[in-house]
């Protein structure tokens, strides 16, 4: 699935380790989701919009809309 | 990769079972050699005995997964076991068959386990080595 996380986490100058203690997961966790091999499930991905204060389809593309994109 | 609470505790388990294996084979073979072949009740506890720490290697890994609170590298962990148990299944049913039709040597079951254990392992690595070389990997 496609996201922002690599822009968001630029935007604030996090590398993928300070993101990852955020999130309490691993940095491999965050490098998987970012790189789009893994998908989160509901839950960490509520804790990422909040991290990031956004919604969470402002961070994570629809996988229905992405080849629209 | 900085281990959490769950993989300390595994990694600590794991070593202490092995410990606990080798000290049971040893001590199991030592007797044998010296009052000769296990028979009887007594026999085949003494011969169960370094089975056991392999066993709890097993429960050991039920409850990592139990434990395991970062969920991508729960789902690895799934993926090596879920590809090591389908190459292991395949594996002995295949050898069973050759055994069956006299055209391969018995070998004793325990090396399923072993089997299991060393494609987890060659899984693990070949999914290290994709994620460096950027190809993502199965697991």
């Amino acid at each position: 699935m496609k996201n922002r996380l690599k822009v968001l986490r630029a935007e604030r100058n996090w590398s993928q380790q300070d993101l990852a203690d955020r999130l309490e997961v691993s940095r491999q966790s965050v490098n998987a989701i970012e790189t789009g091999r893994y998908d989160p499930s509901l839950p960490l991905a509520f804790k990422i919009a909040d991290i990031f204060g956004l919604a969470i389809e402002a961070i994570f593309t629809n996988p229905r809309l992405e080849n629209d994109q | 990769m900085k281990a959490n609470r769950a993989q300390k505790r595994y990694n600590r388990d794991v070593l202490i079972l092995m410990t606990g294996y080798v000290i049971a084979l040893t001590s199991v073979v030592t007797y044998a050699r010296g009052h000769g072949p296990l028979r009887g009740a007594e026999g085949a506890v003494l011969a169960l005995l370094p089975a056991l720490p392999i066993i709890g290697v097993f429960g050991v890994m039920a409850r990592y997964l139990i434990e395991e609170s970062d969920e991508y590298v729960r789902s690895r962990f799934v993926q090596q076991a879920l590809i090591a148990t389908g190459l292991t299944l395949s594996v002995c049913t295949a050898w069973g068959f050759l055994e069956n039709f006299g055209v391969a040597p018995h070998v004793y079951a325990y090396y399923a386990a072993i089997l299991w254990f060393g494609a987890q392992g060659l899984v693990a690595l070949y999914s290290c080595l994709a994620r460096l070389l950027g190809r993502g990997g199965a697991a």
